[in-house]
């Protein structure tokens, strides 16, 4: 049975707002042109493919179906993602406590019975250890794994290049085999060895984080047993979530107010002049750390209207993109302001005007398709710096809700435990990897469409 | 140019008056001092009495905006509104909710904010200019590529990372000064190099390539096409044109946020222990002692504002074009 969320209807939109852009750019020559610059630059192309992968899992992870009664095990009738369902063996093995990467033994010494009755100090045996596998025969079991991970990935990989090449190939009309040779040689425009190349890493990693997860803790476990890889991959979508539905809740108030208080001027101008001076004045982590605490009173005197703790979560989510939203969307509306003020005196709207056309129609035929690149510029340029911000605020414990995975609540239950002796390090190593992953990729991308889009660089870098 | 500030102070009045506003409607309206007072004293268990004593105690017995029961200007005086959010407006912070004096609290706790936000933005500034000028004399070479590739990854790591492995790095693994805590008087100054290392070391990605997309603005121009068909050579292109031209953006950049570091960091003073105003703000925030918080709300427009002031005097000052009326 099929569950939506908020977040999950919210992020499909998104994706579903991100395929009709893709269309509509298709067809229109001055959208084509910049994404052509921007498909032709090797940094981009090679972060979009790594975008790609982010998103996937992040997808994945929005479709929710509760569990139905005849599934078995402890987690029956609880909401689950259909990415929980493919990460079912990450999810179950759960330990007792801390285990380090690819251990077979628990990271701290319990008292056990021996076998002659005395009690024992000893590491004792992970629950979800690899049966028959000693400290001695681990390597090579590891390392068979790995290979056969490899095969995995490159297997995909090719099934991947073959779509590919059969797809160019039939918009080109070209031959298949021709096509698929020029894709891994080079020689087009567009930089198609990069992207095969990024795809194979890709593809390979995440093979061989297959063939290893179901035997081992690949990052380990944290406190309570849990997997981090299992938490890091959960993570994922709470950042997308929190990069792009920031940007898209704020989008409809920036750019009406924005485009109204630069065309209409006047008493509009004012009164929105005013409004987002005084949203940017206030300091921004203390407006979202105020409304946050007002959400927390507001739901714990209300605790009826949250019927689980995932719907209870997901409205916490939602309501700190709504927050960030408030405090970021006064910078595009600016922009969007002053450029619409730029535009308002060019000829071809002063013409609208004469001809009487109605203002309605002027700012949806002439003003909003010359802004969009501002817009778009603003979506890109914000994702890293808000996937960032989620960490800090949720170490602050005014991000998202404490039961949620996210980057900023791994590093937030793994801090402490760098003080301990052996350090507990993995939580901290699998959340740096991978934000620092999908902000890399996104702000590597964001300047090159900044560069494409932009009519200030356009042409004077390079 | 007089006339022009006097405006731009009084236009100050009603967007503080609408922060005030803003505030009041957060903390009073959708949660009344009812809920507020529960919380404190804890769901279970909690009389009513007890909640009056509570709000009598902390001056949230009054009614909202309008007084029904006094007289005259009292029925607007004697409101939370006035007595609160508007009293502000004298500088005077009131009490926290746990008694405390906020105005004392304050002046106190702003030196050690000051002591680390200061100097991490003078060495900041210094070594993110240095380097993005570095980097354009070197521009469209392998060495700017690179460059700008590392400032992005540099970007791309999160400040928590930066003060989690300096304080591993440095304070831990090679003992040279402690991890957290403060000091009064010079002694602190061994506790003050961490954190202002951290703090301008986790800037040098976002500051360094900010500054480096600016000076390379100021290369495209045609003043320094003449200055070099002149025949100066590039030393003298780059610091006696480009670097002086850039330094308007960059200094008015760094005027704006000059009131706000008053403010302090929230994050770098409590992962150090430094008692300044950023960690007293977060842990108002985790006590959820909202008295404290509505304080450093309304502190940090004013300053927010200040800053947008000065930058507008400083850019008369070091561009002559530029004139207020």
């Amino acid at each position: 049975m099929m569950v939506v969320l908020w977040t999950d209807a919210l992020l499909w939109l998104v994706f579903a707002l991100g395929l009709g852009y893709g269309l509509y750019a298709a067809r229109r020559p001055h959208l084509r042109a910049p994404w052509r610059r921007v498909v032709r630059s090797r940094t981009a192309l090679a972060a979009a493919v790594v975008l790609a992968a982010y998103a996937v899992v992040g997808l994945l992870d929005s479709i929710h179906l509760r569990a139905g009664p005849r599934d078995q095990g402890p987690y029956a009738g609880e909401v689950v993602s259909l990415l929980d369902r493919l990460l079912t063996p990450l999810r179950v093995h759960q330990e007792k406590t801390y285990a380090a990467p690819f251990a077979l033994h628990l990271y701290a010494r319990e008292t056990v019975q021996g076998p002659d009755g005395r009690p024992l100090r000893t590491w004792p045996r992970l629950r979800w250890a690899p049966e028959g596998v000693d400290e001695a025969h681990k390597a090579g079991h590891i390392l068979r794994l790995a290979l056969k991970g490899v095969l995995w990935g490159l297997m995909a990989w090719l099934a991947f290049w073959g779509l590919l090449a059969a797809a160019l190939a039939r918009v080109r009309r070209a031959t298949f085999g021709g096509t698929a040779r020029r894709l891994v040689r080079g020689g087009d425009p567009v930089p198609w060895p990069t992207l095969l190349g990024t795809a194979a890493l890709v593809l390979v990693v995440a093979g061989v984080l297959a063939a290893w997860a179901p035997h081992y803790h690949v990052l380990g476990t944290d406190k309570v047993g849990e997997d981090v890889l299992y938490q890091a991959l959960k993570s994922v979508r709470t950042g997308i979530v929190i990069g792009t539905l920031t940007t898209l809740v704020m989008l409809p108030a920036a750019i009406l107010l924005g485009i109204a208080a630069g065309y209409f001027r006047g008493w509009v101008d004012d009164v929105i002049q005013y409004v987002y001076t005084t949203l940017s004045s206030i300091p921004g982590v203390l407006l979202i750390a105020a409304a946050v605490l007002m959400l927390q009173i507001y739901m714990s005197n209300h605790p009826g209207e949250f019927d689980s703790l995932v719907r209870r979560a997901d409205l916490r989510l939602l309501f700190l993109c709504l927050i960030l939203g408030i405090t970021s969307w006064t910078t595009l509306c600016r922009l969007l302001r002053g450029e619409t003020l730029k535009l308002r005196d060019q000829d071809y709207v002063q013409a609208a005007h004469a001809f009487g056309v109605a203002h309605f129609t002027i700012i949806a035929r002439h003003i909003l398709p010359n802004v969009l690149h501002i817009v778009l510029i603003t979506l890109v340029l914000d994702f890293s710096g808000l996937v960032l911000a989620e960490a800090v605020l949720s170490y602050v414990n005014i991000g998202v809700d404490p039961t949620m995975n996210s980057w900023g609540n791994m590093i937030n239950g793994a801090r402490l435990e760098l003080a301990r002796e052996p350090m507990v390090w993995w939580s901290l190593a699998a959340a740096f990897l991978f934000m620092f992953g999908l902000v890399l990729a996104a702000n590597l991308l964001s300047d090159v469409v900044q560069a494409a889009f932009d009519p200030r660089t356009r042409g004077a870098r390079r | 140019m007089s006339a022009y500030l006097l405006r731009r102070v009084l236009y100050a009045i009603p967007i503080l008056i609408g922060v005030n506003l803003l505030t009041f409607v957060l903390f009073f309206v959708v949660n009344s001092p009812d809920d507020m007072a529960r919380m404190h004293l804890g769901v279970k268990r909690v009389t009513p009495a007890a909640i009056e004593e509570w709000k009598r105690e902390r001056g949230y017995d009054r009614p909202l905006l309008y007084n029904e029961r006094g007289e005259g200007l009292a029925r607007f005086t004697d409101t939370i509104f006035f007595q609160k959010s508007l009293a502000l407006f004298r500088f005077d912070f009131g009490t926290s909710d746990s008694g405390r004096d906020i105005g004392y609290d304050i002046s106190q706790r702003m030196w050690p904010s000051l002591a680390i936000a200061v100097p991490t933005l003078l060495v900041g500034l210094a070594l993110n200019v240095t380097l993005a000028l570095t980097l354009v004399f070197f521009r469209a070479t392998y060495v700017d590529f690179w460059g700008l590739v590392g400032l992005v990854a540099l970007m791309s790591i999160s400040g928590l990372f930066y003060i989690i492995g300096g304080q591993y790095l440095v304070g831990k693994l090679l003992h040279l000064v402690p991890i957290s805590g403060y000091d009064t008087g010079l002694a602190a100054a061994k506790f003050l190099i961490l954190p202002v290392v951290v703090g301008v070391v986790s800037g040098i990605g976002s500051g360094g390539r900010w500054y480096r997309t600016l000076f390379l603005e100021e290369v495209g121009k045609d003043y320094v096409r003449t200055a070099r068909a002149k025949g100066l050579g590039e030393a003298r292109v780059m610091f006696g044109h480009v670097f002086r031209n850039a330094l308007i953006p960059i200094l008015t950049g760094v005027v704006v946020i000059l009131p706000l570091l008053f403010m302090g960091s929230l994050i770098v003073e409590s992962f150090f222990g430094i008692p300044g105003l950023g960690s007293y703000t977060i842990d108002a925030i985790q006590r959820q002692d909202f008295a404290i918080v509505r304080a450093m709300v309304f502190l940090g427009s004013v300053l927010y504002i200040l800053g947008l002031i000065l930058t507008d005097i400083s850019y008369t000052l070091v561009d002559p074009r530029v004139r207020l009326e």
